[in-house]
This record gives structure tokens, C-alpha cells and sequence, in this order.
């Protein structure tokens, strides 16, 4: 008996975690440019931030970030000598898209269509 | 066959370099000039690098033949080598007569899918050494990339002090604790290596600016002035039977020699797996930016507007583990939760910095640590599992060090029960890899780790195995 209480309760927690809303999920598509292909893909965010949780348990009072671990040293600055260039050429060989010494881009300033216009496994959320 | 590449090379007749005519593989994250760099990923297929990385140059300098690119995770995510647009890579050692012997015997078609996974995410250039096609191999090293990979596959692999060796072509996963990871079949030929690729590189800031002097490893008879530390944490849950019973005998080799054997802590080990969970991701979310397909890597056919193509490029360029990362760590970095996730995860890196510190104030010389949690698992067995979890499970012995950006070295120890490779990693002071490579070479010379019997080089050469035998002990 005492075994089935305790499975029950593990299972209430899992169900407990905020689970992450779909602006916040729609917002990151937007920004990282990159989708959550299926459930899956949601389901592994979760996880994740499940698994991130943990480092709230950690006291962190009067600690300083730490950015590097050379953050003790001097950064090297060279001379503001020009040293190097003159490579269009092969900058461009690797582009697919280009005309003269320009790499040819699609129109800008359009945004990202919104959640309900586009096509993202999101939109049945 | 030294005279003939020289001649082929100079045609003077003059050696190159310590490196001359020496046949090594190189990652394939790494910038080859000319030669396709893939990372792996459908995104950079087809891209031919304009120029070569600062350490692959200073190999081709040195005289190195450059036999070709290893295979790797995509990107270098993961720890099995198993999920690179390539396939995954098959660890030579499951063709071995060791490997062979101890499993029961099944049909040709179980054979077949029997085969276990390098580690990862170097796997490939810990496969090739493994195998004899090459001499050393480059691997790149972030939570353990080049270390997991060298314990499965019975290698030496050394994960250089953060700063040491430039990460200028290396292209970046995390910016703040990559570096380039040395694999060979000795520690001689690691320090060999190093020589060769550490030092100040004007292109790479992140490089510290001393001299480096090259240096030869003493061959230590004398051990009694050694203090080896032993972190209790390192105990981990999962560890197998096998590998803490081979980390307990190590530390009994080292006292019955005279060392200094203590138990030390570093209490904020667990974290470190989480903690790098997040800096990675959110450095990820960072570095997989730059793959728009505008001006190198795959190009998507969509047109409508600069969004929706760089969208389309990115959707069809990377896979899940890569996608999945860059969302996380965009999560991470919104504003809403930058101070509780980032700049929390900063802060406990500092805080695992700061038990390696205490640690070797205490006069500790070098930690002895296993690398991984058990030995190889069959692919079939491996690919249960998503990426993510893996990679948390497997990263866990590694990875500290390189949060702190300390030096850390695998040696082949033994092999298992099921007749695979098992090593233990070394973990040594900021920039004091003389000493820990000196310490290892000690280790090394102790456990007489075994050659791998290959059946079909068995039965062609003979003389590869009496030539193998001298590497070992050179």
C-alpha cells in the first residue's frame, strides 16, 4: 500500500511543473529561427528546463559569475594594423547566392509570419 | 618510408619537422583548406573552408600528412558519435579478437549488430588511432568529447588547459570551454603533439600569451614526492562494479609506491552536469546563429523574405539534437529567466572552479578520477536513449574539468569483463601539463594496457604488433 502512495506521488509532481505556454514556445521559434519540428520537440524543452531546475537548489549568495576562466589575465590586443584581407574571392566561392561581390539576399524586413499564418506543429497547441 | 615523403615533400632531403611524414586525422569541425568541413551536419555539406585552422597548420608546418576527417556528432553534441549525418562510427573494438572472446557466440547477422559505439563526440579520431590508420588525431574537447571517446576506444586522450592551444578554425560549441583535444596511442606522442600545437596564436584572444617551451616526459622512478587526490563525488551513481574496483587498484598502485594517496572533496560535482547544461546551450543558442545560409553552408530554396529563408535553412540544415539545444538555450537567455538560469549557472561554475582550487591548495598534485561510468554499450542498446540524457549521463566524470578549464588526461588502464577498453582520467593543475603527462606516463608504463588484436591485420602482418609494442614503451 505504502508503495502505490509513493509511485502516486511521484506522478502528482511530474504533472505539478509548469508546463511552458505556447507564446512563450511561439516567441523562441522566433527568435532562435528554429522550430519545434513535433510533440517531441516540446517535450525535450520541458525536460530540460526540468533538468536546469536543479541548480535553484544551490546556494549562490555573494558569488560573482564567472564568465572565463582566464578572467584573471589580460585580454592580447594586437596592433590595429591591417594584416590580412583582400579575399572576396574565396568569401564568396562557399555562398550560393551571390551577383558581383555581393551575397543576394531575400527581401527584408518582413517578419516571420504569425503562429496561426505559418506552418509550425505549434498551431494545433 | 620516412626518406620517401620527405623526398616527395622537399626534395631536398631535409626533415620538416618532429611531425614529418606522421599520418593524422583531424576532426571534422575543424577547418582543412580546400578540404570539405562538415561538422557532421547537412548545414555545412558541400562547404570547402577558405583557410586552415591554426592547429591544423601548425601540424602541415611541422611535416604531419593529413589523412583525413573523422566523423563526429553533429556539431559536436553528443557522446556516442552516433548522430552525425554520416551514420555512426563502429569502435574498432568490436571486431577485436578481446571483444569477440568474451561474447556468446551468435549468428552472422547478430554479429553484425553487435558492434559498440566509440564514445563521442570525437569518436571518429578516436577510432581512427584506435585502428592503427593513423598516428594522432585532433578531437575537440568541451565536456569531455575527446576523453569519453579515447576510454572506449582504449586511447590516450588529452584535454589541453583552456587557453593553451588555439581554437582559431575550430568551429565553436561553446566558446568558453572548447579546446582541441590530442588522441594518440602513448603519452609520448600526446606530449609529442603538444609541443607542437600549444602556444600563443594571434588570431585566438583567448590564448594565453607565455611562452611555451615543448618539453620531453621524464621517465619518473620516484613517486614518493606525489600527492594523488581522490574526489569522493567522483563515485558517481551509475559508476559500474568494474571501473570503481580498476579506480581503487590505480590508487593502491600509486601508494605502494610510495605516493601520497588522499580522499578529497569537490562537493558541487553534480551540478557541474547541470551547469553546463545550461552555459552550453545558451552559448549554443549563440554559436549556431551564423548558420543562415547567406553566406556559407546550405541555402534553403525559400524566397518570401530574409526570415523565412534563414527559418528554412535552419529547419532543414540541422537535426533534432542541434534544434533542440538552440531552443533550449534561447529559453534560458529570455529575459524573464537570464538571472535564475544563466547568470545562476555562471555562478556555480564558479563555485566548481573554486573546489579544484581549494583541492590543489592543499597541496594535491593531480586527481585520479575514472572517465567514464562504464565501457562501451552496443549502439543498439545506446540509441534507447535521446541525445540529451546521454550526454548528461556520460558527460558526468568529464566535464568539470572543463568548466574549471583544467588540463585532463585519459590512459587506457584495462579492459573489462566484456574484453573492452576501460580508462581512468587524470586531472591536473592550470597550465601544468608536463606534470600531469609525466604522472600519466608513470600509470601508463604501470598497467601495460594490451594491444588490440585486429583478426585481419593479425593474419597479414606480424611485424605490426612487435612495432606497436615499442610505441608503448617509447
Amino acid at each position: 500500500f505504502l508503495n502505490f502512495f509513493f509511485f502516486f506521488f511521484v506522478r502528482i509532481d511530474g504533472f505539478v511543473q509548469q508546463k511552458v505556454s505556447v507564446e512563450v514556445l511561439d516567441h523562441l521559434e522566433h527568435l532562435a529561427l528554429v522550430d519545434f519540428r513535433d510533440s517531441e520537440g516540446v517535450e525535450r524543452l520541458q525536460k530540460a528546463i526540468q533538468f536546469a531546475d536543479q541548480l535553484q537548489e544551490v546556494n549562490t549568495d555573494g558569488v560573482e559569475p564567472m564568465d572565463s576562466v582566464l578572467e584573471d589575465r589580460c585580454l592580447y590586443l594586437r596592433e590595429d594594423d591591417v594584416t590580412e584581407g583582400n579575399c572576396t574571392k574565396e568569401l564568396l566561392e562557399n555562398a550560393r547566392e551571390k551577383l558581383e561581390e555581393y551575397f543576394v539576399a531575400p527581401p527584408g524586413n518582413i517578419p516571420l509570419p504569425k503562429l496561426e499564418e505559418r506552418e509550425t506543429f505549434l498551431q494545433g497547441s | 618510408m620516412q626518406g620517401s615523403f620527405t623526398g616527395l615533400q622537399t626534395g631536398i632531403g631535409q626533415p620538416l619537422g618532429i611531425l614529418d611524414g606522421i599520418p593524422i586525422a583531424v576532426k571534422d569541425n575543424f577547418n582543412t583548406a580546400g578540404i570539405e568541413t562538415t561538422c557532421a551536419s547537412n548545414m555545412l555539406k558541400g562547404y570547402i573552408s577558405p583557410y586552415n585552422a591554426t592547429v591544423v597548420q601548425k601540424l602541415l608546418d611541422h611535416g604531419a600528412v593529413l589523412l583525413g576527417k573523422t566523423n563526429l556528432d553533429e556539431f559536436a553534441m553528443g557522446s556516442g558519435s552516433t548522430d552525425g549525418v554520416f551514420g555512426p562510427v563502429r569502435n574498432p573494438w568490436s571486431y577485436s579478437k578481446q571483444y569477440k572472446e568474451k561474447s556468446v557466440p551468435k549468428s552472422h547477422s547478430e554479429e553484425e549488430s553487435d558492434w559498440v559505439i566509440t564514445g563521442g563526440s570525437s569518436g571518429g579520431s578516436a577510432a581512427a588511432v584506435s585502428s592503427f590508420t593513423c598516428f594522432a588525431a585532433l578531437g575537440s574537447d568541451t565536456g569531455g568529447s575527446t576523453r569519453n571517446p579515447a576510454a572506449h576506444c582504449g586511447v590516450v586522450g588529452l584535454k589541453p588547459t583552456y587557453g593553451l592551444i588555439s581554437r582559431h578554425g575550430l568551429i565553436p560549441l561553446v566558446n568558453s570551454m572548447d579546446v582541441p583535444g590530442i588522441l594518440t596511442r602513448c603519452v609520448d606522442d600526446a606530449a609529442v603533439l603538444l609541443g607542437s600545437l600549444a602556444g600563443h596564436d594571434p588570431k585566438d584572444s583567448t590564448t594565453i600569451q607565455d611562452d611555451f617551451k615543448p618539453f620531453e616526459l621524464p621517465n619518473l622512478t620516484d613517486v614518493s614526492k606525489l600527492s594523488i587526490g581522490i574526489p569522493k563525488e567522483y563515485h558517481a551513481p551509475g559508476l559500474s562494479s568494474e571501473i570503481l574496483a580498476l579506480w581503487s587498484k590505480a590508487a593502491d598502485l600509486f601508494k605502494n609506491a610510495g605516493a601520497k594517496v588522499v580522499e578529497v572533496s569537490l562537493p558541487h560535482t553534480r551540478y557541474s552536469i547541470v551547469c553546463y547544461h545550461v552555459l552550453c546551450t545558451a552559448e549554443v543558442a549563440s554559436n549556431m546563429a551564423r548558420f543562415d545560409g547567406l553566406e556559407y553552408g546550405h541555402r534553403s530554396d525559400m524566397k518570401d523574405s530574409t526570415e523565412s529563408m534563414y527559418a528554412a535553412t535552419r529547419r532543414e540544415g540541422f537535426n533534432d539534437v542541434v534544434r533542440g539545444r538552440i531552443l533550449s538555450g534561447n529559453y534560458f537567455l529570455l529575459k524573464q529567466n537570464y538571472e535564475k538560469y544563466f547568470v545562476k549557472a555562471q555562478k556555480v561554475r564558479r563555485l566548481i572552479a573554486n573546489d579544484f582550487v581549494k583541492v590543489f591548495r592543499s597541496g594535491v598534485d593531480v586527481l585520479l578520477t575514472p572517465t567514464t561510468l562504464s565501457d562501451a554499450a552496443p549502439y543498439t542498446e545506446f540509441i534507447q536513449e535521446d541525445n540529451r540524457t546521454r550526454s548528461a549521463q556520460d558527460d558526468i566524470l568529464t566535464q568539470a574539468a572543463n568548466m574549471a578549464g583544467l588540463p585532463a588526461i585519459n590512459v587506457p588502464t584495462a579492459l573489462s569483463e566484456r574484453g573492452l577498453p576501460v580508462g581512468l582520467q587524470f586531472i591536473g593543475r592550470s597550465f601544468q601539463e608536463k606534470q600531469l603527462l609525466t604522472v600519466a606516463k608513470w600509470f601508463e608504463k604501470q598497467v601495460q594496457f594490451p594491444v588490440i588484436e585486429l583478426e585481419e591485420v593479425k593474419r597479414h602482418d606480424n611485424g605490426v604488433f612487435q612495432h606497436q609494442k615499442s610505441a608503448s614503451f617509447s
